[in-house]
């Protein structure tokens, strides 16, 4: 039966914030846009965010730019692209005012401007007192600016193909990328789409980890995808975990459990944050209590049957003061673990929270590959959001920038496809060549016989990762995991369907993402292997300094041939003084 | 058993959602639940999936009333409590 095809201007894979906002730039004009997303828009990942937008509007407390500029240079220890930040800081002001007028519902102030938040990681002045930078629509900003963006986009006739899941993207023999061969999710029949600007906005892979506190959705079909079609992906050994996740399941428990006097204890019953660190004990930072926690199951003092996670306590508060100031911890132990955290304590562990690295882009969302000894921009392909990497958070995110990022980003990727589609107004020849490499990749999954199943090596697949890529990074563990991730990987041919219908098989879905996750994990860990220091969010205790005569560069790995290269960091900003490297304490 | 009631395999991908929090509980319920649930529980939860995240996070995670009682029984029971 003959390939059905429809043609584009511009196609947006991806429906959350960076996706929907790259979208609503084109659509009040005459570009004919397609979304692609499989699931519906409003229950993207992006609704999950709660916290907030950071935009240096001074609503509140005395703020600027440039400010907001130097607390995420320093953030990133000093490995975020200076000229990206600085385009970031500036435009998260006029991003915000759009999305206001708009009709995103901020939280206000009685004067009736934005109401803005202090976070972590705010200052005036250069390192100074705390800044009040995030404006948020209660807390739910998040699910108020994807029902927004939706709106917006359906009002303005955007053609959304839900519940489409995208297979591979098309590309000529000259590396421009032509569009993506997709698949309807409900009847498994594919489509090919042509368009003259493909953007990709597919958010995080949180699912390459056993416990995550991403959904399932978050399985790096964006990453996947650009690694196939020969793309690099940038800095992925930057990974954010939040150290208190439930254990086996990666819900998060909030640090302010921790706050309001809850302990973490051994198999022994014993506080064991008072060794790693004396003083800050259980308030220490997020790394240093997830490496504690890790540790302590390594070294055989983990809770449970299989001893792999540790306990926190808040029963000791009592009843009375659980119940009235963690109601949400109560609930969640409850549902998730079968705990009520007012009686025992909470089973938990480390979960994958935040993915840095990702598709490296030009400010201006367009993907950028090394080319001799400088970079091009691969023609028809851009970027924008989680499965990016610009490079604004570096090493390590701040509060209140994952959403700006998604936001500013997706807006500019928007306004350059504009650009761009006014230089190209007609479709390039279709590569019939590479749309068969695409189909071969969703009909391999029509094969039958006695195999492994897709959820067997997930799982397997899943617990390498969170055992050799994870938390805990020394030579010996993750040249190991590498190994083993390798083994794992050539295994992937023998994984078969029992279920072979064409109709709502999710299964054949998920076997889809499992190979999204095989190429995106192992991206993670030949890139932790290879960096050999301690820098942001990747820790090693064999290793444990920053090294920025040696390191001070981004990484970048190539699928073919798990080859690495390295590209320096952009210091130089686009209009002001570079933030030279220091020492970063809090 | 009318068309309109439909198999826990069709359902499978509307309990994909933003939140891993709601992923959980949804496939939870449909896994060891759904199919032993008589028509008029697996209707009630066919409508509960088109409902946005955030009203299921309030009526399931948090524990507040579902404006319509028939919700109540089934949405306790996919709590899990």
């Amino acid at each position: 039966m003959a390939l059905n095809k429809r043609r584009f201007d511009a196609l947006i894979i991806g429906a959350g914030g960076a996706g929907l906002n790259a979208a609503t730039q084109l659509a009040n004009t005459d570009a004919r846009v397609a979304v692609v997303s499989k699931v519906f828009p409003t229950r993207s990942h992006t609704v999950a965010a709660q916290g907030g937008v950071n935009a240096a509007l001074a609503n509140v407390l005395p703020d600027n730019w440039h400010w907001h500029m130097f607390d995420t240079v320093k953030g990133s220890d000093y490995l975020g692209d200076q000229d990206a930040i600085e385009f970031m800081c500036r435009e998260a002001i006029p991003t915000v005012y759009e999305l206001e007028h708009n009709g995103v519902p901020f939280s206000r102030l009685d004067n009736g401007k934005i109401y803005q938040r202090a976070f972590g990681g705010q200052s005036q002045d250069f390192g100074g007192a705390q800044a009040a930078r995030t404006c948020a629509a209660a807390d739910r900003t998040g699910h108020a600016i994807l029902h927004t963006l939706y709106q917006q986009n359906v009002r303005a006739r955007t053609h959304f193909f839900d519940e489409y899941f995208a297979i591979d993207l098309i590309k000529d023999d000259e590396g421009a990328i032509l569009g993506a061969l997709i698949m309807e999710i409900e009847t498994g029949e594919p489509l090919l789409i042509e368009a003259k600007a493909t953007v990709l906005a597919t958010g995080g892979c949180g699912q390459v980890y056993r416990t995550t506190s991403n959904a399932h959705i978050n399985t790096g079909d964006g990453n996947a995808m650009a690694l196939r079609a020969g793309i690099p992906m940038m800095d992925m050994e930057f990974y954010q975990f939040h150290p208190t996740g439930i254990a086996g399941r990666g819900m998060l428990i909030t640090e302010g459990v921790r706050g309001e006097g809850g302990y973490l204890v051994n198999k022994d019953g014993e506080r064991f944050m008072e060794r790693y660190a004396p003083n800050a004990k259980d308030l220490a930072s997020r790394d240093v209590v997830s490496r504690a926690i890790v540790t302590e199951v390594k070294e055989g003092r983990g809770c449970g049957p299989d001893g792999d996670h540790v306990l926190l306590k808040v029963d000791h508060l009592g009843e009375e003061i659980v119940s009235k100031r963690l109601p949400g911890i109560r609930e969640s132990g409850k549902i998730f673990a079968g705990v009520d955290a007012a009686q025992e304590p909470l089973p938990v562990f480390p979960t994958a929270h935040y993915i840095m690295g990702g598709i490296p882009t030009d400010p201006y969302g367009r993907v950028i590959v090394p080319e001799g000894t400088g970079e091009e921009i691969v023609p028809g392909l851009y970027a924008a959001g989680e499965c990016a990497c610009v490079s604004v958070h570096g090493a390590n995110r701040l509060g209140g920038n994952s959403l700006l990022d998604i936001l500013v980003f997706g807006r500019a990727a928007g306004l350059d496809v504009l650009e761009n589609l006014k230089e190209n107004k007609n479709h390039r020849p279709m590569n019939e060549t590479s749309v068969e490499a695409a189909m071969s990749r969703l009909t391999r999954w029509d094969q039958t016989g006695d195999g492994i199943s897709v959820r067997e090596l997930r799982d397997e697949f899943r617990k390498t990762m969170e055992d050799h890529a994870g938390v805990f990074r020394t030579e010996e563990i993750m040249a190991e995991g590498v190994e083993k991730l390798k083994a794992l990987r050539d295994k992937l041919p023998d994984v078969r369907l029992s279920d072979q219908s064409k109709v709502f098989n999710t299964a054949r879905v998920e076997a889809l993402e499992l190979e999204n996750l095989f190429d995106t994990g192992i991206a993670i860990a030949y890139s932790a292997l290879m960096r050999k220091e301690s820098r942001g969010a990747h820790s090693r205790p064999d290793y444990p300094d920053r090294n920025d005569a040696e390191w001070m560069k981004h990484s970048l790995y190539f699928r073919e041939g798990d080859r690495m290269d390295y590209k320096p960091v952009r210091t130089k900003p686009l209009t002001v003084e570079t933030f030279p490297p220091k020492e970063r304490v809090y | 058993m009318p068309s309109s009631v439909p198999l826990s395999e069709q359902l499978r991908w509307q309990c994909r959602r933003g939140m891993l929090e709601l992923d959980f509980v949804l496939e939870r319920y449909l896994d060891n639940h759904y199919d032993a649930a008589d028509e008029a529980e697996k209707l009630l939860f066919k409508e509960l999936l088109t409902a946005q995240d955030p009203e299921l996070q309030i009526w399931i995670l948090n524990g507040e009333s579902h404006p319509r009682a028939e919700f109540q029984a089934l949405i306790n029971k996919i709590r899990g409590i």
